[in-house]
């Protein structure tokens, strides 16, 4: 009898307190934990998108804080004109997806070259390109400047195309990195098989490897993506006055604003720049990033983990 | 001709990789030497393109000791970074080991966190900072910012009102960190734990010893990227500072450049405490 209940004391103990984390009451506190920090996380969108609702009753009246009275769409009109929005979300596209491809392909090829080949002097390179991760774009920048300005490339995708292709791109450090580190992971076994019957580097490299090497392809992609979206320094330098970025443009805001709308200080008309206006330019800067993570998000999370990133 | 197979494998390697070589030479290297030059130089842009007249260390000697701006700018980076780094990371090895537990929803709550690494861009964070959107509301109210000021220091009290105030602003910046330590936890060992228990070892224990010293390759991998992350932001004063330098006609490129060497420097400095601040002690038995 006594063990009996022995048992199903013990049992509860298990079922609740857990052993190593199949609790229940762990894994309620690990909900709550994770649920609190989720609502941290969101909060700055939270407010983002309700308050490019509001219209300036809203904002001035006190008693709407986080419910707009309407969907008062007049402010995405208005940021929209401001940035531009169609002409400049187009020239962002172009200015992060071809310089995310080409730093890609060139991080790859780059990337098995120092995964398979013995060549006097790997390491010191493998170093060199360690560093190029680590030395800040500040101080390269000005001089790149300078060298651009003078082959007349200020302004067009090839100050970015460039460096890129040649394995100098926004972090390429890190991604020739991580297809180094995958490329090590493959088993050399099936390159041999490939060797004999014929097949000759390049072969290999473009058939066997690449094809296998679609979780770092992915990541390198993606996050090369980002970066170069999101990068606000070196576009103001090197892509000039014509090709701008919706981030810089989100950056000007103001001051464009001020152009396209001028507005007497002193009548209250509500066209100034308030901040349903700036939180809704915002939200239109992001939009598109959002939509692109919410489709891809499986991949750049999965792809992370499977990157073998971390040394296997 | 005989061709040894080291020679031939050689060859062939650096057909993969001249590319990067030919980049490194023409984009990093020579600009790094072109910098240095600078630095030490006095740069006016003429018509005839830059010319540059040696000026020893006057630009560093101008920047270190005679420009306020920057010696405050630099010492307030280094203290905030060597505050925030550690915050980052400890708190991404919390999210990442709550993560790691097996719940229902691990993927919705991964996605949320990851998130504001696609959207952080310069622009976007300063408008979200300036709306203040990224301090909790009633933060301000919870705690007594006054009672603060008066319990200690200035420069404590400074410093935890900003991190009680930016706590949002750092959290979005752990979004990698997060992953690489998921990354790492899921290549974990579940064997060894039991033995652990086996042998008598509580959880902590178990955490402590197992866990961290695993982890310890991608704890100085975080730390070195969120220094790295954090010095070149757009939003560092730091890097305003030098920006702004750059076309000022009285001092000029060789100003800023001297100044970018020496925010270098001292972010190399930085790394470098940090990552043998954190290396693990090889345990002699």
């Amino acid at each position: 009898m006594l063990s009996i209940n022995r048992r199903i004391i013990d049992k509860t103990k298990r079922l609740l307190w857990g052993f190593t984390g199949e609790g229940i009451v762990f894994k309620i506190g690990v909900y709550f934990l994770l649920t609190l920090i989720g609502f941290v996380y969101l909060y700055p969108l939270f407010y983002m998108v309700t308050y490019s609702f509001m219209n300036t009753e809203d904002l001035i009246n006190p008693l709407i804080t986080y419910i707009p009275s309407g969907l008062f769409w007049d402010n995405f009109e208005r940021a929209a004109s401001v940035m531009d929005y169609i002409n400049t979300l187009w020239k962002t596209v172009l200015a992060s997806f071809v310089p995310a491809v080409v730093q890609t392909v060139s991080a790859a090829v780059i990337g098995y070259g120092f995964a398979r080949f013995r060549i006097p002097g790997k390491s010191i390179l493998f170093a060199l390109v360690l560093a190029t991760f680590i030395i800040p774009p500040q101080i390269t920048m000005i001089p790149q400047f300078l060298m651009f300005k003078d082959l007349g490339l200020i302004g067009s995708l090839f100050s970015y195309v460039f460096p890129a292709a040649l394995g100098q791109g926004l972090k390429s450090g890190l991604f020739i990195l991580i297809f180094y580190q995958f490329f090590r992971s493959i088993p050399k076994a099936l390159e041999e098989a490939a060797q004999i019957d014929g097949a000759g580097a390049y072969r290999i490299f473009a058939f066997i490897c690449v094809p296998m090497a679609v979780p770092a392809i992915i990541i390198s992609f993606l996050f090369s993506m980002v970066w170069y979206w999101n990068e606000t320094l070196l576009a103001a330098l090197y892509l000039g006055k014509e090709l701008t970025t919706l981030p810089l443009e989100l950056q000007n805001f103001a001051v464009t604003y001020q152009k396209m709308f001028p507005v007497d200080p002193n009548a209250q008309t509500g066209r100034s720049l308030n901040e349903a206006i700036n939180m809704a330019g915002t939200f239109m800067n992001i939009i598109p990033l959002l939509i692109v993570y919410f489709l891809m998000q499986r991949w750049f999370v999965e792809s992370i983990e499977r990157s073998g990133i971390t040394g296997e | 001709m005989k061709i040894s197979y080291r020679l031939r494998e050689a060859l062939v390697g650096l057909s993969f990789i001249w590319i990067w070589i030919v980049g490194f030479v023409i984009f990093t290297a020579y600009p790094l030497i072109r910098t240095l030059i600078f630095s030490f130089s006095e740069v006016k842009i003429t018509a005839d393109g830059i010319k540059t007249t040696y000026i020893g260390w006057h630009n560093y000697r101008n920047t270190l000791f005679m420009d306020v701006k920057f010696g405050d700018i630099v010492m307030n980076y280094v203290v905030e970074t060597i505050v925030i780094v550690p915050i980052i990371v400890a708190f991404a090895l919390i999210v990442s080991l709550l993560l790691n537990v097996k719940i229902r929803g691990k993927g919705i709550f991964r996605t949320i966190y990851f998130l504001p690494v696609i959207i952080t861009s310069g622009p976007v964070i300063k408008q979200l900072i300036d709306q203040g959107a990224t301090t909790l509301p009633g933060i301000q109210d919870l705690i007594k910012l006054n009672e603060l000021h008066d319990s200690m220091p200035a420069i404590l009290a400074d410093l935890l009102i900003f991190l009680l105030t930016s706590f949002i602003t750092i959290l979005w910046f752990s979004g990698v960190q997060m992953l690489i330590f998921l990354a790492g936890l899921q290549k974990l060992d579940s064997t060894i734990y039991e033995a652990a228990s086996i042998d008598g070892a509580s959880r902590w224990e178990s955490f402590w010893k197992l866990t961290l010293p695993a982890l310890n390759p991608m704890i100085q991998v975080n730390i070195v990227y969120t220094v790295i992350m954090q010095s070149v932001f757009s939003l560092n004063p730091v890097i305003n500072l030098i920006q702004d330098a750059m076309y000022e006609p009285a001092r000029g490129m060789g100003y800023s450049a001297a100044m970018a060497w020496i925010y270098f420097l001292v972010m190399l400095v930085l790394l470098a405490v940090l990552v043998l601040l954190t290396r693990q002690r090889k345990s002699t038995r």
